[in-house]
């Protein structure tokens, strides 16, 4: 951690380390999930049933999506706006579709008669959508925070120069996509 | 340069490593100043207050119970006038009206007093003053913190108010009872509203959590180092690791209790028949599921409440016996040690679920080693005490009394937490008696502890001293008297949360135990009315504090002015050259942390 060096005149930015902090948090929710998963595996009446395909349409999707932002960030450090536009725009579009293909997942699900909820709903189908639904919902959450960055960007009043904000956007976006590639394992693993 | 980010928000990436001029002139409406303010130190007091009047609302609550308790047969007819049919009839607290009040009293206590109102208030006030910080490192964060909690807040309170009731399980809300709304009237809207406002809650205490982490590990000033913090400080900052990695545990284990409640999944529910419904639906759920994730958070919970009263009452014991705290390093360890610990133990609370023993046994172990931190802890108090020129103002008063009740307290858990013992005592009132004094009584004295000494620095002026005193001494011994007795009662068999004991042949003999033990809590919760008299008289007629370090303290929050601004310091913050415990150095009585160390100084 960076706490110890005081001498050192540049210390990481409050901000971003509060994310770093916030990330772990994030990560003991889905430890929390995850780990009551496999205590419910273990038990008896847990039903096998196999991932739906389109959970690998929304894995590209979410990889592709970071390496926007990560071009979004480049662009905005090296001052060509028009192009971080674009690249943030296309990022929250694929967030967007993410969370569609998503539900597809869902419902595609239910179409093979897993019942996610209600009666004669299974546990193990109902934490696919406890999961899956939080880690969109986390997902959505920045696509929220890529709309503000997006208004900013267009306010041309005031001219930015600070790529703190969207640094952090990014990193909690590449958080987001790696959760995803651990949830995905975890359910192709743990079945 | 990270206060200044901080501060002047992202308007520029050109870091000015030179001198900024510090002065702030905001234009300070009364709505930006005392409502949405984002000055730590008003939302510091925002959080104190809020808390206070859901300590008296909480108070109130289990002196009504107590009501129930000691005087089963006697009727009040007032009672029903002032609480309506539904919490009281024929002048008797109902079984549904004291099941909730039992619920509210533990949820509102554990919750919205000791976390939000404890951590949530000293950490918001003495971070920024005692690290050297302008503000939190998201002082926006940090006000979203406190609305969320006010939110919680509201939300809470109206479930006192819905025709079924307030949830009425137990704080602990265990499925089935929390899950289904047709197992009893308070499982209904009431527990929707009381998952809502925890739900909001959570998020309060994580939005807080991570604001005291990052300003005590980015924001402190020049010569801060982390070996020279004040132990507050440290406390503050293992309470905010435990927080931010414990309650998501717990958001998740509510998540999966909605889903089961609203939407017919089976997480912890199966092969269930209620009473006028039938036989219900779910089947393959366990309900020990949810007492694992909410254990996982509910012991860090026990720390996140003591830990703060423990760095406040190391920091005033060390300022009002004019010594060093003993073992500064020791009592950091120790601190690390029960935070680790924390996280280990929560089985404890499950011994008798059907845990396999040898599990147990692994837990029992865990659970003893806390002893040693603990014990380290008690000791380097006891040390710091020893031959000290003890002043013994209001605040340290309760900060002795924390460590009187810290022993007491702690010895009976390690009766608890062999599981062998735990097979009798467990959900007795030895129970009661163990957490009441060591969480419950012993945090509320930290937390007074904390109050009566920062009150200068909170409000410019002092409490009362003659009111502090009857306030302390009745309360101590009050404590006592109410929780002491709860011990014989619980090694005799006397089970928690029932209604009424008179009925039972074998509790016949506490009928006037009880009656005491209510007595007394009518008499110590009204003395908590005095304290409150004082608080907010001397807000505006308390004796005015005329010098800037009116304790003799070496911290930093007394190098700012007696009623510092939003910024805390005008011109620079103060640089650091020394730990916060140099008293009685050298022949000089104290010095001060911002005092650069002297060439024929002796070392520390």
């Amino acid at each position: 951690m960076s706490s110890s060096n005081l001498n050192e005149p540049k210390r990481i930015h409050p901000h971003k380390f509060t994310l770093w902090v916030a990330m772990g948090s994030i990560c003991m929710m889905f430890a929390g999930l995850t780990s009551a998963y496999i205590v419910k595996r273990n038990q008896d009446n847990f039903l096998q049933f196999d991932l739906p395909k389109v959970f690998w349409y929304s894995t590209m999707v979410i990889l592709l999506s970071s390496f926007t932002i990560q071009l979004a960030v480049k662009s905005f450090k090296a001052r060509e706006m028009g192009r971080y536009r674009s690249l943030i725009t296309i990022t929250a579009l694929l967030g967007v579709a993410f969370a569609a293909l998503q539900v597809m997942g869902f419902s595609n699900l239910e179409s093979h008669g897993i019942k996610l909820t209600g009666s004669g709903s299974n546990a193990a189908a109902s934490f696919i959508l406890v999961i899956v639904g939080l880690h969109m919902l986390h997902v959505l959450g920045g696509v929220i925070v890529l709309l503000v960055t997006f208004v900013r960007a267009f306010a041309t009043r005031t001219r930015n120069y600070n790529s703190a904000p969207i640094e952090i956007v990014s990193t909690y976006w590449h958080f987001v996509d790696v959760l995803w590639l651990y949830l995905l394992v975890f359910f192709m693993w743990i079945r | 340069m990270s206060n200044e980010a901080v501060l002047h928000g992202a308007a520029t990436s050109h870091d000015a490593h030179g001198d900024h001029h510090h002065e702030h002139h905001h234009h300070e409406t009364f709505i930006s100043k005392y409502v949405f303010s984002m000055d730590h130190k008003m939302i510091a007091k925002q959080f104190l207050i809020t808390g206070m009047v859901w300590a008296v609302i909480g108070g109130l609550m289990s002196v009504l119970f107590r009501l129930q308790l000691g005087y089963p047969d006697t009727s009040f007819p007032w009672l029903e006038d002032l609480l309506g049919k539904w919490w009281a009839e024929k002048g008797h607290i109902t079984a549904q009206g004291y099941y909730a009040l039992v619920t509210t009293h533990g949820t509102v206590l554990v919750f919205f007093v000791l976390t939000a109102g404890l951590s949530g208030t000293f950490a918001n006030f003495l971070i920024p003053l005692q690290v050297g910080a302008r503000d939190m490192a998201s002082p926006f964060m940090n006000m979203l913190s406190y609305w969320f909690f006010f939110t919680a807040s509201v939300v809470m309170l109206s479930s006192i108010f819905v025709e079924t009731g307030p949830f009425s399980g137990g704080w602990t809300a265990y499925p089935p009872l929390s899950a289904l709304g047709d197992a009893s009237p308070g499982s209904k809207t009431g527990m929707d509203l009381w998952l809502v406002a925890m739900a909001l809650f959570v998020v309060s205490s994580l939005l807080g959590g991570l604001n005291y982490i990052a300003t005590i590990l980015n924001m402190r000033t020049k010569g801060m180092s982390m070996t020279r913090l004040p132990l507050t400080i440290w406390a503050l900052f293992f309470t905010a690791v435990l927080g931010v990695l414990s309650f998501p545990v717990l958001l998740s284990g509510f998540i999966l209790l909605i889903f089961d409640r609203n939407f017919g999944t089976s997480f912890y529910l199966s092969d269930i028949f209620v009473n006028g419904v039938g036989a219900l639906p779910n089947e393959g759920g366990s309900a020990i599921l949810f007492q694992h994730l909410f254990w996982f958070l509910g012991h860090p919970e026990v720390y996140i409440i003591l830990l703060p009263a423990m760095g406040m009452v190391s920091e005033i014991l060390s300022v009002n016996a004019r010594k060093p705290i003993f073992g500064y390093m020791a009592m950091i360890g120790s601190l690390f040690a029960i935070s680790i610990l924390a996280f280990l133990v929560w089985a404890h609370h499950m011994f008798v679920t059907g845990l396999n023993p040898f599990l147990g046994s692994i837990f029992v172990l865990l659970t003893l080693l806390i002893a040693v931190p603990s014990a380290i802890k008690v000791f380097n108090w006891l040390t710091t005490l020893w031959r000290g020129n003890i002043r013994f103002t209001p605040g340290m008063l309760f900060a002795i009394g924390f460590v009187s009740l810290f022993i007491s307290g702690g010895l009976t858990g390690i009766w608890l937490g062999n599981s062998a013992l735990d097979i009798h005592l467990h959900d007795t009132y030895f129970v009661i008696a163990h957490f009441h004094i060591v969480m419950g009584v012993a945090s509320m004295f930290g937390m007074f502890a904390g109050v009566y000494h920062w009150y200068p620095k909170m409000y410019g002026r002092y409490l009362n001293n003659t009111l502090g005193y009857i306030h302390f001494w009745v309360t101590m011994i009050g404590a006592y008297l109410i929780f002491w007795p709860m011990h014989y009662e619980g090694l005799a068999g006397m089970p928690r949360r029932y209604y009424d004991y008179s009925i039972w042949e074998s509790f016949k003999n506490f009928v006037e135990l009880n009656k005491f033990i209510s007595t007394v809590a009518m008499i110590v919760f009204a003395t908590q009315l005095l304290f409150l008299l004082n608080f907010f008289y001397s807000i505006w007629k308390g004796r005015k504090v005329t010098s800037q370090n009116p304790w003799g303290s070496n911290t930093l929050e007394w190098t700012a002015p007696i009623n510092p601004g939003h910024g805390n310091w005008p011109g620079e913050i103060p640089e650091v050259h020394r730990w916060a415990y140099d008293y009685g150095k050298d022949g000089r009585e104290f010095i001060s942390q911002v005092e650069p160390i002297g060439a024929d100084e002796s070392h520390h």
